[in-house]
């Protein structure tokens, strides 16, 4: 039994298909990562799994029981926000008790003056405001928790929202792009601690980002959405490698991959002068050929390789990304090389450049992967959806 | 070098005479209220009264005027009728920003329809409808026709849609129902808007005549103007000077509260976008 299982979530704001059938599994203390361009519906189904909207058909199971009659409240889910939705009024101590204080106190018990009035109501607050301080100290906020919202930092007040999600305990923990707000540094920083902070409490996290490279390093397994359709989820190395579809593997790496259109005639893609033999039937056509920058070489020599030409070099310390046409189709292939590799080369120069046939991965004319003898999957088998 | 000051001194002199000639009646009053009968009726007008008569005429004001019964029904009507006024406007606003169902569209069109009838309109019905039900000369027909303020409602809409959803989603999932968010989350972040509309709700209310003299015939139930009309109907007749010093008397009680809230008035005016 997963902790958490979507079976073919369906949501259309006004005929405007936004999830399509989307399911997806994940276990005890995973940590998954939703990954897509804006608007392609990660958000919508957080929201939806939340209980704060509804889906128009599929269903959600969190340890086994069927949430999708249970309402928001009641689903013992944690959720932070991308603007963090601090009570603005209350003290950062006072935001962290509010989920405590709404489970523990009954409701005569949260009244404002006869609440206090009532016996037993004391010791309940006492241990409210001592695991909040608790939580506080783990998350290294103990000291503000007299200040408002807005008498803090933006790395404060993300932490106090971490707070209090985590404070109670949750089934699940949802993250709607907690980092993006932060600058830089702290974000690279941030990471790490959220991953840390996932180990220690052991609550499946689906954590939504737009950010590739937050995806990849934070989770266990990456789930890659595009245009209301989870294309792909299995491990980060799999991600990058194996893409099961050619929108994911647009979608992830930087610099972006190369796509080069190439013709498939009686199960084989001829290409760069070897030729890729399918594994799969496919109707004589054209398909599509994916090549990571860094598996792009150039010949300054120009003698060897597909003929074209520098059009722009951009330098970034530990690599260089030149950016090359074919002079035969036009198209721009973008190369990854190593400084020393780039020494020679200078924006507007003919270049040979080689592509890594055995590297390349072929896609089908709707899109889906096509496996290929020579370009066999590089690790575990992915999980495919 | 010259120019700004000069501009400045001319929007400077401008703005003082638009105040001057709003604030010239009210001055003017302040001044009868000290005069002696016969200044008032000298052919000359003069600012200054010429016997300072400010004791003798507020002394009469609060001998023949029951001032405090004037000055509490004032009170008690003004609180009630803004009390209730919130207690209707802030949930519905709430409901009508954040909540989707069916008919908040209708509900939307039927709050600007509220906002173009005057209470001259429904006035009628309304005084037939309390008279059969015996409650003329009461709190209650004060009251109860302004509870549901439609003004209120959209102004208070204006600035709840402006509060972020996610607040909302975040009281949600912390375990609140959806009155806790009003009551937890709403109202102590509205305080702008309810500290603006109570401005807007008691001056309309504090000096409306137009209602207590159509719903109350009784002393005892006066609002502070209509209390004034009586005294002058039936007391003073002439005597100016005491009239102006009640006048004055309960003018006073506004004046110092906007003196007070002028800051978060207009605060709250620009945030909820009114403007005016």
């Amino acid at each position: 039994m997963s902790a958490l299982s979507l079976r073919g979530l369906n949501k259309a704001f006004g005929g405007n298909a936004v999830l399509n059938g989307v399911s997806l599994d994940a276990e005890a203390g995973e940590f998954i990562a939703l990954v897509g361009p804006s608007g392609c519906g990660k958000s919508t189904l957080l929201r939806i799994l939340a209980g704060l909207d509804h889906a128009d058909s599929g269903e959600i199971f969190v340890g086994g029981k069927d949430m999708s009659a249970v309402a928001a409240a009641d689903r013992n889910i944690a959720m932070v926000f991308q603007s963090y939705a601090l009570y603005p009024h209350l003290t950062a101590g006072q935001n962290i008790a509010v989920p405590l204080a709404m489970k523990r106190l009954s409701r005569t018990q949260r009244l404002p003056l006869v609440g206090s009035a009532l016996p037993g109501q004391k010791e309940i607050r006492a241990g409210i405001s001592r695991d909040v301080r608790e939580m506080a100290t783990v998350l290294k906020i103990d000291h503000l928790l007299d200040r408002k919202p807005g008498q803090m930092s933006g790395g404060q007040r993300q932490r106090v929202a971490l707070a209090r999600a985590m404070v109670r305990h949750p089934s699940i923990f949802l993250m709607d792009e907690p980092l993006s707000n932060l600058d830089a540094n702290l974000r690279v920083h941030a990471r790490g601690e959220i991953v840390e902070l996932h180990r220690r409490a052991g609550v499946p996290t689906l954590y939504v980002t737009h950010d590739q490279a937050e995806a990849l390093s934070m989770a266990d397994r990456v789930a890659v959405m595009i245009g209301g359709n989870l294309l792909q989820l299995a491990a980060p190395e799999a991600i990058y490698n194996d893409p099961a579809h050619i929108e994911v593997a647009r979608f992830v790496g930087q610099p972006r991959i190369n796509i080069i259109s190439a013709l498939a005639e009686n199960g084989r893609v001829d290409f760069s002068g070897t030729r890729l033999a399918l594994l799969e039937k496919v109707a004589n056509g054209p398909v599509s050929l994916g090549i990571r920058p860094e598996f792009v070489k150039l010949s300054p020599s120009g003698r060897s390789g597909l003929a074209g030409r520098i059009e722009r070099l951009e330098f970034l310390g530990s690599e260089v990304i030149a950016h090359c046409r074919l002079d035969a189709s036009g198209d721009v292939v973008i190369a990854k090389l190593a400084p020393h590799e780039a020494r020679d080369l200078i924006a507007g120069m003919p270049v040979g450049i080689l592509l890594s046939p055995e590297q390349a991965m072929v896609f089908g004319p709707e899109g889906r992967r096509l496996r290929t003898a020579s370009a066999a999957p590089t690790r575990q088998e992915p999980a495919y959806v | 070098m010259t120019s700004i000051p000069a501009g400045r001194l001319i929007r400077f002199a401008l703005l003082s005479l638009g105040a001057l000639m709003i604030l010239a009646p009210y001055i003017f009053m302040i001044s009868t209220a000290g005069k002696t009968q016969s200044d008032i009726f000298t052919s000359s007008l003069s600012l200054i009264p010429e016997h300072f008569n400010f004791a003798e005429n507020f002394a009469k004001a609060f001998a023949k005027v029951p001032m405090a019964t004037l000055l509490w029904n004032g009170v008690i009507v003004c609180g009630l009728i803004f009390f209730f006024q919130v207690l209707v406007a802030i949930p519905c606003a709430y409901a009508m920003a954040k909540l989707k169902f069916r008919a908040a569209r209708l509900m939307m069109v039927l709050v600007m329809l509220g906002l173009l009838v005057p209470i001259h309109a429904t006035a009628l019905p309304l005084y037939v409808a309390f008279d059969r039900m015996s409650l003329l000369n009461s709190y209650t027909s004060l009251v109860a026709p302004f509870t549901i303020s439609v003004f209120a409602i959209f102004m208070f809409l204006q600035f709840f849609r402006a509060m972020p959803d996610d607040l909302i989603h975040a009281a949600r999932l912390d375990g609140m129902s959806e009155l806790g968010i009003v009551a937890r989350v709403i109202v102590p972040n509205a305080w702008p808007a309810v500290t603006a509309f109570a401005i807007f709700s008691v001056v309309a209310h504090w000096n409306d005549l137009y209602w207590p003299l159509i719903v109350v015939s009784k002393q005892a139930y006066a609002t502070p103007p209509l209390g004034l009309m009586y005294f002058r109907a039936a007391e003073a007749g002439d005597d100016y000077g005491a009239l102006m010093a009640a006048t004055l008397i309960i003018t006073l009680p506004l004046v110092v509260a906007f003196l007070f809230a002028q800051k978060r008035f207009v605060e709250g005016i620009t945030m909820t976008g009114l403007k005016g």
